[in-house]
Order: C-alpha cells, then structure tokens, then sequence
C-alpha cells in the first residue's frame, strides 16, 4: 500500500530530515510511528502525499509512483490518503459541519449525499451534538475527532494520524486511539504518528521507529511475539489499577 | 458551492468589493457616455448630409422682381428639388414661434432685422456646390449658409471627441485591471491558510481559483449594469433640454433596442474585463 525506498530528505538548511528511509505498509496495516520530535515522523507523512518531494529515493502509494506525479494529479493522490494533521488545520470560521463536509464538496460528491455522509461519520467518531458549532468552542479532543471527521469523510485507502493524541489526557487519547483501530479494522490502513508509549503498549500493533531521520525500530517480523509482549503489559497494567 | 465561496468573499470584504465595483462602474460610465455622444453626433451629421439643401439670405435693399429672376434661374438648372421663399415677414413667423416662450427675445426682433431667404435642397448633394457658386456670384445675395461646413465642421468634433474617449477609455480600461487584479490579490493572500488546508485535503488547483475569476466577473458584470444605468437615467433626465437645444434633428427617443444592444456589448467587455484580471491575479498569487 505505502512503499517507501532509501528515501532520504535533505532540508534547504543542509539537514537530513530523513536518511535512507525503507519501509513498506501492507494494505489493511495499523502502524504506528514513533520517535521523539524531530525524528521526522511528520516529514515522512507530508512525502507521502507529496506535500515535498524526497532528495533521494522513491514512493509508492497504492501503485503511483508519488515522485512522478504530475502537479495537475496530486489531488486525486491527497483524496487516497485521509491526512489529521498535527495542527489540525480546520478552517476557523466554518463550522464543524462545514469543515467536515469540505472533502466532499472538493470531491464534487452531490450536496445531499455528501450531508448524509457527513453526518455518518461525525456520528461516528462521536461529536454528531456539536456539528454546528465552530472549533474555538470544542475541546482538544473533540477538535481532534473533528479533523478525524474530516479525513474519513472520502473513505480513503489510508489514514496518516500525526500526533492525534498530541496534547489530550489519557482517557480522551485512549477514546481517540480506539477510534483509530476501529477504523483500521473496517479495512483502512492507518499510520499513527505518536509518542504516547501507553498507547503503543496497549493496542499492540505493529511499531516503527525513528530518531533524528534514521529508522531505528521495526517490529513488523516480531509483530505477534512483540505484540502480545505490549498487550501482556497493559493487561497487567490494568489490572494493577 | 464555488458561488456560495464567492458571495461569502465579497459580503467579508465590503469595502474592497466597493472599491472594484466603483472603478469598473467609472469605467463603465465613461464607455456609456462616449457611446452616446458618438452615436448622437453621427446622427447629427447623417441628419445634415441627408438635407442636401443650402440657405441664401438677402441683402435688406433688395427688390422682389430681383429675387424671383434669381429663384427662375436656379430653378432653370435642373438640379433643384424645391425652392422656397422665406420672405421677411415669415422669418419673423417662424423666429417668433421658434420662441415663443421667451417675451425678451421677441420683443427684440423686428421684421427689419431679419433677411428673407431662399431655401433651396438640391436633387443631389453633390450639386449643392454647383448651385452654391451660381448663388454666390448673384449681387443681390448677403449670405449663404451651407450645410456642407456645418458637416465637416461637426465631423473633426466628433473626431476629436473619439480620439479622446477611446484614450480615456483605454486608461480607464487599465486602471481598472491593475486595481482588480491588486484587490484579488489582497484576497488571495488573506486567505493563504484556507487555500493551503484545501489543497492538502485534495481541492484541485482550479477549484481553489474559481472562486476568485467569478468575484472579478461579479465585479465586472456589477460594474457595467451600474455605469449604464447611471449614464442612461441622465440622458433620460437630459432629454427635455437636449432635445430642444438640438432642434428638429431627431435623435431622442433613444431607442430601446439600442440601449440593450449597448448593455449587452458593455456586460461582454465586463466579463472579460473582470475575468482577465482575476485570471491575472490568480496566475500571479494561486501557483
């Protein structure tokens, strides 16, 4: 599904944001990223859907060789990949409603369907109550489940979650992460970006990690070992609480 | 939804949406204006050169006799429509009907003052200069007031007056362009953030544009319909006194289907006006 091959991205300031990078993500696929900030997590997420190009190497998503893109076709690329941004992006003077409707109405999706749409998902990551609100009067977490919101609404192939849980306490993050995974089983293949350990501990999945642009851990061949290793540890965990 | 994004551009920014529509109204104004003056001033010189006829006017002294042997000898020629005989007494007739309104004017003017005249149209217009010099070697004739001079004299006028309503026009034509383009631009940057989120979640290039070529359009069109409606109710309001100071030659009523004919052409050069420069602006500011 993402392929990613000795890619490596030099910045205009001469730093290597990533060096020589290989991973592939298999359809289907729930992973996460970690790795402190700066690691080049969200450098990784803005080559893939050819926010900048790589210095060396290549990309492919879903059999499109992202580097050869044309200018004039990136945006049937960027309706593949589902993106929450870090910052969130949400326009400030749409409602949420609005700003959850936006892909669609990019996507030229009929406007009656394209409410009922809407309206499913919003129900479904949970802030359905506070569709005509605007982001200033939603919290952290509920702005966060807004941007999931938004970049479900095309049901893309894959969804690239950097940071979703960013600055929220442990049980919204957890809520967010679950709403993740259930995303992931109806078959969307889904890249979180992350540095909440617990989280990572608890769902057990797949985990690749990154320091200063190197990869530095992929669990992919130890998955089932190291997975029930995580799952084991929050279990125990729970129970102690 | 492009419309929506549009409307919702213009109404968030009222003063600059003020200040386009004023510049391509002014502009607008102008073209109407000069429109008018162009085709009334044709249409008084087509209303002179149809009227292939000149005015002799005679000396106070002379004799009937003398007057009826010149009018049998133009008549001889062959080359005349109708002559007519405007004896003293009927110029004052007519002076005195022509103002009728005005007891100042009339009390001024006496039979004495006023010449009698022959009216003569000739067949042809190229005639009238035949019988211009036949007329003009006659001792009994003071005056002759040829059409002809009027004609020319009205058409280096209206030359004139073209060369400086297409100059002003094209100045006019490019302020509005440079201060579209520069509002649209302001626009664009103000919305920089918008635009980029709605690259990233897959608007194409042209959907993030069209909005801005059909506020440039609205412009335009607004523009237009405002400098034609404002041009025509004047000219409609004028119209008592132009018509009476342009007397006899029939311009008013300014025919409707004209007036269409004007706004339609004055929407088309709107649309393209408004349309090129946002489609500038967008190129320059929306890469």
């Amino acid at each position: 599904m993402i392929k990613l091959e000795k890619v490596s991205k030099k910045f205009g300031t001469g730093v290597f944001g990533l060096s020589d990078i290989s991973i592939t993500v298999g359809k289907a696929e729930f992973v996460f990223l970690v790795g402190p900030t700066g690691a080049g997590k969200t450098t990784i997420f803005r080559l893939i859907t050819r926010e900048i190009l790589p210095t060396k190497g290549s990309i492919i998503v879903d059999n499109w060789d992202v580097i050869k893109l044309p200018y004039s076709k990136i945006h049937h690329l960027r309706k593949k990949v589902g993106v929450v941004f870090q910052d969130l992006k949400l326009l400030m003077d749409r409602t949420i409603f609005e700003n959850t409707i936006l892909p669609l109405e990019v996507a030229g999706v009929k406007s009656r369907e394209g409410k009922k749409i809407t309206e499913e998902v919003l129900e479904k990551v949970g802030i359905i109550d506070h569709r005509d609100k605007f982001p200033v009067q939603l919290s952290g977490g509920e702005l966060q489940r807004a941007a999931i919101a938004r970049a479900l609404v095309l049901t893309p192939e894959i969804l690239l979650a950097d940071e979703p849980t960013g600055n929220l306490d442990l049980t919204t993050a957890f809520g967010i992460a679950k709403l993740l995974e259930d995303i992931n089983k109806k078959g969307t293949t889904v890249v979180m970006a992350t540095h909440n350990t617990g989280i990572v501990e608890n769902l057990s999945k797949r985990v690749i990690g990154l320091d200063k642009g190197r990869l530095v851990r992929d669990d992919k061949k130890e998955q089932k070992k190291g997975g029930s290793a995580f799952a084991k540890a929050s279990a125990d965990k729970e129970e102690k609480k | 939804m492009i419309f929506k994004t549009t409307w919702k551009n213009i109404r968030r920014s009222p003063y600059q949406a003020f200040a386009a529509i004023l510049i391509m109204t002014l502009t607008f104004l102008v073209v109407s204006f000069f429109t008018f003056v162009l085709i009334g001033s044709s249409k008084v010189i087509n209303y002179f050169e149809s009227k292939p006829t000149l005015t002799a006017f005679f000396r106070n002294e002379v004799k009937q006799e003398d007057i009826n042997s010149l009018e049998n000898n133009i008549k001889k020629t062959g080359k005349v429509a109708t002559v007519k005989f405007v004896s003293k007494q009927e110029a004052l007739k007519i002076y005195r009907q022509q103002n009728k309104n005005d007891p100042l004017l009339l009390d001024l003017v006496t039979e004495d003052i006023l010449p009698a005249s022959l009216e003569i149209s000739a067949i042809k217009i190229e005639d009238l200069s035949t019988i211009h010099a036949a007329l003009k070697s006659s001792p009994i004739v003071s005056e002759i007031i040829y059409q002809k001079d009027v004609v020319s004299a009205l058409t280096s006028w209206t030359n004139a007056l073209r060369k400086i309503g297409i100059g002003l026009i094209i100045v006019l034509a490019l302020v509005s362009i440079f201060i579209m383009v520069t509002i649209i631009g302001i626009k664009i940057s103000q919305k920089k953030e918008d635009i980029e989120i709605m690259r990233l979640i897959g608007a194409s290039g042209w959907y993030i544009r069209w909005p801005f070529v059909w506020e440039g359009i609205f412009y335009g069109i607004a523009g237009a319909v405002l400098g034609f409606g404002i041009a025509t109710s004047s000219i409609w309001y004028a119209t008592p006194f132009l018509s009476s100071f342009l007397k006899g030659i029939p311009i008013f009523p300014i025919s409707l289907i004209f007036l269409l004919q004007l706004l339609a052409v004055e929407l088309a050069i709107a649309i393209i006006l408004g349309a090129f420069s946002s489609f500038l602006s967008v190129l320059r500011y929306l890469k």
